[in-house]
């Protein structure tokens, strides 16, 4: 007869089955049973966490970092609804995360009872799918659904509402065999016939470009190679979107930049005047399109996408090829290399002219800005960060605003699972515990968090776990006392009335840093911060880094509101060369 | 242009939006209705009509028809977001305007007057399978089933007959022949 388990404990089970080996938490009244089994199951790491929504993050940070499954663990009621922001965060950008949450038990459900809240009501819209565990007998099967369904196809969040009654319970547990992996397979909805019609618009197009997103990550870091593969051999320009950075390594001449309202002037001119534009997992985002009726209007366009609904979704395309990315690359490789030798080089008078305008529009350039000897402009943080740490093969998490865009503008990725950013919900708070969960899946290497010193308040609690953890992340502040973006837009398009985006009362970050019990370390000057960023870099602590920069410095170039690609908005350098006046700002 | 204070784009241009019927099986199980209405409502999609019930009780699946106006775009979105959807097992599409598809919804009229009227109420809805459910001297309620329209002008035409009260479902659909959906 087969043993008899606990729900607590077959939860347990189960993560050890899946090959869970941290997980991200906070205990509460309606998950104790949960937290009394931890100490019999030693291949599981428990972070105790300062507030659920960093447990989210870290979580967030863990998966996006290694391609695995971040697991959170959040108690019913405020635990939940804390954990609701990390959920939608991860819904938005494809991150799989399973978050385990108690409930009250089940007798009590629907009596407002303490600490209960409708929790598979609040996070269904901000899941794939959630699960009320209604029987302990259902546990192990629940929980190794919501595992499959995290993982496979387009990833997302999935939550498993556990009453507390149901996991004092016992039930038998099967061993979980791992399935063969769904991902791939039953995704894959495309023929050759679509592979071969795609590279037949490749080889007749005389203006392609390559467009690439989070889609590629997700895919795991073999499909980053084989794009490489393609893109060396067609020889085309490729641009990426915010979440796909690092596909494609960064300092190639073939790489045009990021895209997008904050990419730069050759990316967007080329999506705007392209005749072939290849999106590999990307959505056609918002802000990327710009103006959707004007979205490069000559080009024939390919969507490449595990996720049916995001084709035609807000840009009608050609040609949809449906499938995992990886295995729609390798299938395309394989056609072309057979039936398109050379290409490259037989191509390459076919696409020169091309080559030549993107040479123009580069020529621009438009991540420009103007140098200071007297402050510190975050473009040049940014860009220092960069060298001195290049070869040390970081990992950059950022929160939300003017810092983020820099950050994605002048570090230069080059490979895939780099770079942990809040693209679709835009959370601010997002990077420091993303860092947290970095740090946990690769306690080895450097972890930094490029922030701004207003995102960072959201979620600075989470250095409490840093230093409990010994976990050596590095939160590089670029501080102008402004919610950045917030005052950069309100400067364009509200007539420079500035209203709440001032923070007048900024703590000490580096008193804060002592306090917490890791390093503070202060730049106040361009020519301090080499040293300051490398005794940095030589501390084997978590490290809070106030960067004072430039208060007034604004994020360019810029894609005005409903304007579209061809219509940028330059830095001031330019704007000063074009005589582009205060006026003429305002009417954006 | 008009000069925007906004940090997102205008609206495009709208294509014209038709009326769909929209028929989902899914699994009969706690929370699935909520699931697919919260879609609608969430993601800004029309209800006209809704209605549900199980149809399979060995295996446990019900069938959801949803009547609904949308722009083809917006009505491709809907058929792709419901088959993300974990319990949802295929979806059918259906224009109204459709030869090949039996549309119906069914209606309860309870009338109050004397023989008179009531018997010229029976006789107004003879076009639409009418029975009588129950009869008193001086009520009957009557149920017809007929096309949505239908519904609509018969419970404006038969005030004049002592209609005091109108029960009606959401549209239930069937493909015509002897083909099924798959």
């Amino acid at each position: 007869m087969l043993k008899l388990y606990s729900g607590a404990e077959i939860v347990f089970k189960c993560l050890e089955d899946q090959n869970v080996s941290h997980i991200f938490g906070y205990p509460g009244g309606a998950v104790l049973p949960i937290y009394d089994e931890l100490k019999n199951f030693n291949s599981i790491k428990h972070i105790l966490v300062r507030h659920e929504q960093g447990a989210g993050h870290a979580a967030e940070g863990y998966a996006r970092s290694t391609g695995k499954p971040g697991v959170l663990l959040v108690t019913s009621g405020p635990g939940a609804t804390n954990a609701v922001t990390a959920l939608t965060d991860a819904y938005m950008d494809s991150v799989p995360l399973v978050c385990i949450t108690g409930q009250v038990p089940t007798h009590l459900i629907g009596t407002d009872a303490f600490q209960e809240c409708d929790t598979t009501g609040i996070t269904r819209p901000c899941t794939k799918h959630n699960w009320l565990v209604k029987d302990v007998n259902d546990l192990a099967e629940i929980m190794h659904k919501a595992f499959e369904v995290a993982t496979t196809g387009r990833p997302g969040p999935v939550l498993v509402d556990i009453p507390k009654d149901i996991q004092f319970q016992k039930a038998k547990y099967k061993n979980y065999k791992n399935k063969k992996k769904l991902n791939g397979k039953s995704h894959d909805n495309y023929s050759q016939k679509n592979i071969d019609e795609l590279i037949n618009l490749i080889s007749k197009a005389k203006k392609p470009i390559f467009y690439t997103g989070g889609g590629v990550i997700n895919s795991g870091t073999k499909a980053s190679e084989l794009l490489r593969e393609l893109v060396y051999a067609t020889g085309f320009p490729i641009t990426s979107t915010l979440q796909g950075l690092g596909c494609f390594p960064a300092d190639d001449n073939q790489f045009l930049g990021m895209l997008g309202m904050h990419g730069t002037y050759e990316a967007n001119n080329a999506m705007y005047s392209c005749d072939l534009m290849i999106n590999v997992g990307a959505r056609f985002d918002d802000r990327i399109t710009g103006k959707i009726d004007e979205f490069s209007p000559k080009s024939k366009k390919v969507h490449i996408d595990i996720d049916p609904s995001s084709i035609n979704k807000n840009v009608k395309v050609d040609l949809a090829i449906v499938g995992d990315i990886k295995s729609v690359l390798t299938t395309t490789l394989k056609t072309f290399k057979r039936s398109k030798k050379n290409f490259s080089k037989s191509n390459k008078s076919q696409i020169s002219n091309w080559w030549e305008q993107i040479e123009k529009w580069r020529s621009k350039r438009s991540l420009d800005y103007i140098g200071s000897e007297e402050t510190i402009k975050p473009q040049y943080a940014i860009e220092r960060l960069y060298e001195l740490t290049k070869d040390k093969d970081a990992y950059i998490t950022t929160e939300v605003g003017q810092h983020q865009m820099w950050a994605a503008q002048h570090y230069k990725f080059n490979k895939p699972n780099r770079w942990m950013t809040s693209g679709g919900l835009g959370t601010m708070g997002y990077g420091l515990p993303a860092a947290v969960g970095v740090q946990i899946a690769h306690p080895k290497k450097l972890v930094i968090d490029i922030a701004g010193e207003a995102s960072v308040l959201m979620t600075m609690q989470e250095m409490s776990t840093a230093v409990q953890y010994n976990l050596p992340i590095k939160i590089f502040i670029l501080n102008n006392e402004y919610m950045g973006m917030v005052r950069q837009w309100q400067e364009l398009l509200h007539d420079k009335n500035y209203s709440e985006s001032y923070t007048a009362a900024l703590p000490d970050f580096v008193k804060m840093a002592e306090a917490y019990g890791c390093v503070g370390i202060r730049a106040k000057t361009p020519e301090e911060l080499d040293d300051k960023i490398i005794e940095m870099l030589n501390t084997d602590r978590p490290v809070i880094f106030d960067c004072l920069v430039d208060k007034q410095e604004n994020c360019f170039p810029m894609i005005p509101s409903g304007k579209p690609h061809n219509q940028m908005l330059l830095g001031p350098k330019d704007q000063k060369e074009k005589k582009i006046t205060g006026k003429g700002r305002t009417l954006v | 242009m008009v000069n925007s204070k906004s940090a997102y784009s205008f609206a495009g241009k709208k294509q014209k939006p038709d009326t769909h019927i929209i028929v989902v099986w899914v699994d009969n199980e706690a929370g699935v209705l909520a699931r697919v209405v919260g879609l609608f409502s969430g993601r800004g999609y029309n209800i006209e009509s809704l209605a549900v019930a199980e149809v399979d009780q060995k295996q446990n699946i019900s069938r959801i028809t949803i009547v609904t106006t949308g722009t083809p775009q917006v009505v491709d979105q809907i058929k792709l977001q419901l088959k993300k959807l974990v319990p949802v097992h295929k979806v059918a599409d259906f224009k109204r305007e459709d030869k090949n598809v039996i549309f119906k919804e069914m209606a309860l009229f309870k009338f109050v007057a004397n023989n008179g009227k009531l018997n010229k109420a029976f006789e107004a809805c003879k076009n639409f399978n009418p029975v009588i459910l129950d009869k008193t001297n001086k009520s009957n309620v009557i149920q017809i089933t007929a096309l949505r329209r239908e519904i609509d002008s018969m419970s404006k035409n038969l005030k004049k007959f002592g209609l005091v009260s109108v029960s009606r479902t959401g549209a239930v659909a069937m493909t015509r022949g002897s083909e099924i959906f798959k």
